[in-house]
């Protein structure tokens, strides 16, 4: 039996404790919105947030994140959608849409690092996320969206 | 949220697939016309037409047909309804139509969405089916109120009555409509363009809500009572079996409930996933892995190269081009070659089903479910209206979700049958690149001449690759005494088979052979833009040696040659104008151009590239233009058009499957690299301004910046590329 706080509750799960967060998430406590793709933290569709700091939950095992603090696609938006989600949904980003709990996930923790990210920042923090319908363009568009409204001053220095 | 119970023989039912609170739930027993009549007082839904419910509380539910996995279906076609319904876009909700023939596509005849005709197959279907609903209601505030239909008009999912100062709701009229028997018009007048609100204007995607708060619902999210999950060993060779296998390991697990045999191999059942592959790694299986243990692609290239040289079946014969290229001084000759190619979705293959003595129920993201519901009923011995599926969203699919054989529902039914729980199969990743549903791999062999002015005299092109249509039961319809349409579409001049386009160039002589290749080794498959994703390459970067042969422009040969093709010719003059064609990029950076025409639309891209030095190369920017006829959403055309560049792209530099000792040797994103957001160019849309009826735009774009790109590298370095992907010679897109 193992506890981690999920979305803010606490939840104890009774697994292996090798078994990554990722299915943890899914066929234990039933929040499908983070996402299989590889199983090898290459493609990122199945980003959370592990004490604030992104992270890959299909690599992550259950043993690793006892008593840790996780926020999901589900956790981020439940009383009313982040200014991230919002850009998303403004610039349609979503094509089919499996990637996307992913790609919001490291959007989300790269603006908390950074309130502005040019072309080239959001490259090297989005590049690990991969999707297939080619959404990237309106990734892009949709940082810099969500970075002016969550602070419209301008970049910080 | 509430997944719903089980029910037996339950034939109406699916899933609510529409925004908002419902999403993944699931909507039980659907009251049809003609049980509802005696209570007024508490009207239930009305089934208004083959597509259209509503409900008292004005919500509109559209049986939605067509299949959803980035294409932008639910929201156009949606579009079309609420335009003619003159309906409040928020009221409509859709539901999965159930798999029987009124649903049928009316293009193929099966449950299928493909070929980039959703839209233009429910142009006039679903336009019809909301304007009929909007008659309906028309007619029962007439008779409501006692006034002529002329007199009312439809706004919002109301009816007003201007003159009378009336205003109803349609779920208000819902009483009158059954009261009165309303029935459907038979025939209903469709707006015109110039009063459209809704069709032609930029839309949200109609389930976008969904997928930014993680509650859309994809076949792998399904959860049903009591659910076991399955993890499949599979021969390493396509079509090996199984010799003998050994579970003593894997039934250790704590977890794991049961291993059987099905078809695909050996499946383990477990309480979750994790649990479930956990006791698949741990099987030990002795494999008979069959005839095709010794199949490679080096082999398949020499062996397509010596089918080259021979005379193959005659697809098109314009003019004399044998006799004009032996006669010709200089004539050009090139063999192009192109790898298989993998899916790839970012969701793997998987399905869930339930089975029982009489019926059989299934959860899947599918393309293609009247083939699903005939392949699963045959497999049980089930009448076919036993067999229900239910449609999810899809992560993606590019054509894999279109499958012939429906391996991965097939997986999920052969698993659960026997249980009395439902069970849901995944593959993993690795199953997923290996799946042995490729592109095929193909060669083409191109000759040519010029005329005295440097142009296009002649041209013979020989496509060889395993016939993806053959032997199917598609094959009546899409071979053509023996040849593949899915093997020459692209190459052929003139209009062949079923599709009614050629391309739009004109050369006098123009010869088109193919030869199939022996259909072993692993199963060919339609991947998005199917024979255009060889064909186009292979035709756009040996225009492109003629044009330097003959020291012409690259677009202005096209423009030239395009002179018997309207549309295309003035969508090339726009891209020559867009791209600033004729200005300079300076060093180490160079354009490249193609143009095709696919499922009826004409595309064509230029392309800047830049070379950084030790075979790095970036594509910076992307200018497309995109005929399509009208334009019913542009912001999803837009979506489309860059994807479908994303993809070619990442095809052309990095797309690669090798089949070695019957084994396919990538396995996960580290092998088989998908395109990462630092390789993605700006993309640049243009779309002509068009009254024709729409025309397909989800794969046109992934076919032409694969010899663009080619095209350009050729003009940056001198060097011509001839075989694919782009990695195998040294060059690496960054």
């Amino acid at each position: 039996m193992i506890t981690l706080i999920v979305n803010g509750e606490s939840r104890t799960v009774n697994a292996e404790e090798s078994t990554p967060l990722l299915w943890i998430l899914r066929d234990h406590l039933n929040l499908t919105g983070t996402k299989y793709g590889c199983g090898m933290s290459l493609c990122g569709a199945c980003t959370v947030h592990v004490e604030g700091r992104p992270m890959r939950a299909c690599t992550l095992p259950l043993s690793a994140v006892a008593g840790k603090s996780i926020t999901t696609i589900e956790g981020i938006g439940a009383e009313q959608l982040t200014p991230v989600q919002e850009a998303w949904l403004a610039h349609d980003v979503a094509q089919c849409g499996y990637c996307q709990s992913g790609q919001i996930m490291a959007a989300s923790a790269l603006l908390q690092e950074n309130n502005h990210p040019n072309d080239a920042e959001i490259d090297a923090a989005m590049s690990g996320i991969v999707c297939r319908c080619g959404s990237y363009q309106r990734v892009r568009e949709a940082i810099h969206a969500a970075a002016q409204t969550m602070s419209p001053a301008g970049r910080a220095v | 949220m509430n997944r719903g119970k089980m029910a037996k023989g339950v034939s109406r039912r699916g899933f609510i697939i529409g925004s908002g609170a419902s999403v993944g739930s699931l909507l039980l027993g659907v009251s049809v016309a003609g049980t509802a009549r005696a209570k007024l007082a508490q009207v239930q839904p009305k089934q208004l037409n083959t597509f259209l419910r509503i409900d008292p509380d004005n919500t509109i539910t559209l049986m939605m047909n067509q299949s959803e996995f980035g294409n932008g279906a639910y929201t156009s076609l949606t579009m079309m309804v609420a335009e003619e319904l003159d309906a409040n876009w928020d009221d409509i909700q859709l539901e999965t139509a159930p798999t029987s023939p009124e649903y049928y596509s009316p293009i193929f005849g099966e449950y299928l969405t493909a070929g980039s005709i959703t839209t233009a197959g429910a142009w006039i279907q679903l336009r019809t089916a909301g304007a009929q609903a909007r008659s309906m209601f028309v007619d029962a505030a007439a008779q409501k109120w006692q006034t002529a239909p002329s007199e009312l008009t439809t706004r919002d999912s109301h009816v007003i009555w201007q003159a009378g100062k009336r205003e109803a709701s349609y779920g208000d009229l819902l009483a009158t409509i059954i009261a009165h028997d309303i029935a459907p018009p038979a025939e209903v007048a469709l707006k015109e363009a110039s009063d459209f609100k809704i069709l032609g204007k930029p839309r949200l995607r109609h389930e976008g809500r969904s997928k930014v708060d993680g509650s859309a619902i994809f076949g792998i999210d399904v959860k049903l009572p009591n659910m076991l999950y399955g993890s499949v060993a599979r021969c390493p060779v396509y079509g090996g079996k199984v010799a003998h296998y050994d579970d003593k390991a894997a039934l250790a697990i704590t977890g794991v409930v049961k291993t059987k045999q099905i078809s695909a191999g050996v499946v383990v059942l477990a309480k979750d996933y994790w649990t479930a592959k956990r006791g698949r790694d741990a099987l030990e299986i002795q494999w008979d892995e069959g005839p095709n243990a010794a199949l490679s692609s080096a082999r398949f290239y020499e062996e397509y190269r010596l089918l080259a040289d021979q005379p193959g079946m005659l697809a098109e014969n314009i003019g004399d081009a044998q006799s004009v290229i032996a006669n010709s001084d200089s004539p050009l000759e090139a063999i192009y070659e192109m790898p298989y190619l993998a899916h790839a979705t970012m969701e793997p293959m998987n399905a869930t089903a339930q089975v029982s003595q009489d019926s059989c129920e299934v959860w899947v993201g599918t393309q293609y479910q009247s083939n699903d519901q005939e392949i699963v009923a045959k497999l049980l011995g089930l009448p076919q209206d036993q067999v229900i599926i239910n449609r999810t969203l899809m992560g993606g699919t590019f054509g894999r979700r279109a499958s012939k054989t429906a391996d991965f529902t097939v997986d999920a039914v052969e698993a659960a049958r026997g249980e009395e729980v439902p069970v849901q199969v995944i593959w993993s990743r690795e199953e997923d690149i290996r799946g042995a549903h490729y592109r095929p791999l193909f060669v083409h062999k191109l000759r040519a001449c010029l005329d005295d002015q440097g142009m296009p005299l002649a041209w013979h092109q020989t496509a060889v690759g395993q016939s993806i249509m053959q032997h199917t039961k598609h094959d009546p319809a899409y071979m053509v005494s023996g040849m593949d349409i899915y093997s020459i579409d692209g190459c052929l001049q003139e209009p062949f088979g079923v599709f009614p386009y050629g391309t739009h160039y004109t050369i006098p002589n123009h010869r088109i052979e193919t030869h199939n290749a022996p259909k072993v080794g692993v199963r060919p498959h339609e991947w998005r833009a199917v024979a255009h994703t060889h064909t186009g390459i292979a035709y756009e970067c040996f225009l492109d040696e003629l044009a330097h042969a003959g020291d012409k422009d690259p677009l202005d040969l096209r423009i030239a040659l395009s002179k018997n093709h309207p549309r295309m010719q003035n969508l090339l003059k726009v891209l020559k104008e867009k791209s600033q064609w004729e200005t300079s990029l300076g060093e180490n950076r160079a354009r490249g151009i193609a143009a095709r025409v696919y499922s009826v639309s004409p595309i064509a891209q230029a392309v800047e590239i830049t070379l950084h030095g030790d075979g790095k190369f970036s594509v910076d920017r992307v200018i497309c233009v995109v005929d399509c006829g009208f334009a019913v959403n542009p912001l999803n055309i837009e979506a489309q058009i860059q994807g479908g560049i994303a993809l070619g792209l990442n095809a052309v530099a990095n797309g690669n499957i090798d089949l070695e000792a019957g084994r396919i040797m990538q396995s996960n994103f580290h092998d088989y690299l998908p395109l990462r957001i630092n390789q993605m160019p700006v993309i640049e849309v243009h779309i002509i301004d068009s009254d024709q009826p729409p025309t397909g735009v989800g794969e046109q774009a992934t076919t032409p910046i694969a010899p663009a790109v080619a095209n350009a590298i050729f003009k940056a370095t001198g060097q011509r590329i001839r075989s694919f992907p782009l990695s195998k010679h040294g060059f690496t897109l960054v």
